[in-house]
């Protein structure tokens, strides 16, 4: 009978066992896993710091005709008045009677907090703000104040008041050359 | 003497199941990521302490640059529905081709009457023609509300749910410029909205 040889390169034929030669079947690995963790890292890097963040703002409705309007307290009013190349002026209570002060934005934070403190040990309430971005002002400078509210844990919404900017409000900061 | 013999020991290690962990996480950050859209209008947005994210759908979002607005919203079906709105109110009609790609592109900031010429480009030549001048805003002829009302309706028809609405501006942008925009989400009574910023580094 005849019989198929099956062994595939068998060098020495008759007597003896017919040995294939076996190769590794191990590969470095060392390069493949430096280029994925190479590609781990740019995946990581863009998809969790391109995620932009919302902040959140409420504006008073234009329309209402409703008379009843929260009367603010003077005592417990700091308004913040934003200015030209990144200043701000600040005063306590009623406008024309005490004389706004010129800061800058590294300054205000400082100010929030005394005020803050201020208004809680003397009127036992907390603190309004009242922001009023003028023309000179960038959109850079409304977030950073927003920011610092944040910051300084100011727990009451901030009036933002745009439209309601007093001539006195006007002239000090033409005066002090920041609007 | 005879010398202490040391067995030298191969210095190479199995590299098998670390490569394994590292196409698993590498698959995971891949299929996660979404790709983002480039975006027309080179913004640099302004940075804060904020950590509420901005969300992923029913949401609408302005960019303000020198002087231009531009318009978005999320969506491939909000999209196409607002298109059709807007073609209905401004008497031009969009074929269901033109829908289709329109509801691909991210941010546009196109005049309405150029918005078919615009959707016939493609992106690079969208980038190079100019075409885009943002989208008018003013008194007399402000597409910009009309695009916002569209699109609100649009969200509440399918999803049956309020749009948000995000300004993303430019960090040198004067405010006069963002408020002209606010003062038109205030005219349809959005009195609550959000702002766009990166979050700061090192807090």
């Amino acid at each position: 009978m005849a019989e198929l040889d099956t062994s595939s390169g068998g060098g020495k034929k008759g007597g003896g066992k017919v040995r294939s030669k076996k190769a590794s079947t191990r590969v470095d690995l060392t390069a493949m896993v430096d280029l994925a963790f190479l590609l781990i890292t740019f995946f990581m890097l863009t998809t969790t710091l391109s995620k932009p963040t919302a902040m959140d703002i409420a504006k008073p409705d234009k329309d209402d005709k409703s008379e009843e309007k929260l009367e603010l307290r003077a005592s417990q009013t700091m308004t913040v008045l934003l200015g030209k190349n990144n200043k701000v002026a600040w005063y306590m209570g009623e406008a024309g009677k005490t004389p706004p002060e010129i800061q800058s934005f590294d300054q205000i934070r400082a100010t929030i907090l005394a005020n803050k403190k201020k208004v809680r040990e003397t009127t036992g309430k907390d603190i309004v703000m009242v922001i009023k971005p003028t023309t000179g002002a960038s959109y850079k400078n409304f977030v950073d104040i927003m920011d610092e509210l944040l910051i300084t844990g100011i727990k009451t919404a901030p009036a933002i008041d745009d439209e309601n900017i007093l001539d006195s409000e006007k002239d000090f900061m033409k005066q002090q050359g920041i609007l | 003497m005879a010398r202490a013999k040391v067995a030298r020991k191969s210095t190479s290690i199995d590299m098998t199941a670390m490569c394994d962990v590292s196409f698993l996480l590498l698959t995971y950050f891949i299929l996660s990521a979404t790709a983002k859209q480039p975006d027309p209008l080179d913004v640099k947005v302004p940075s804060s302490t904020y950590k509420i994210k901005v969300p992923e759908k029913d949401i609408a979002i302005l960019t303000i640059g020198s002087g231009k607005v531009f318009f978005e919203t999320a969506g491939p079906d909000i999209r196409a529905s607002t298109l059709e709105k807007m073609g209905e109110q401004y008497k031009i009609s969009f074929t269901p081709e033109e829908k289709k790609r329109f509801s691909v592109v991210a941010s546009f900031g196109v005049p309405i009457q150029n918005l078919k010429k615009f959707i016939a480009m493609d992106s690079d030549e969208r980038k190079r023609s100019g075409i885009e001048t943002g989208i008018p805003a003013d008194s007399t002829n402000n597409q910009l509300s009309d695009w916002i009302l569209n699109a609100r309706k649009s969200v509440a028809e399918l999803h049956s749910e309020g749009m948000r609405v995000s300004i993303k501006g430019d960090a040198a942008e004067e405010y006069p410029a963002v408020k002209k925009i606010v003062d038109i989400l205030q005219k349809q009574k959005i009195n609550k909205f959000s702002l766009i910023t990166t979050a700061e580094g090192g807090n």
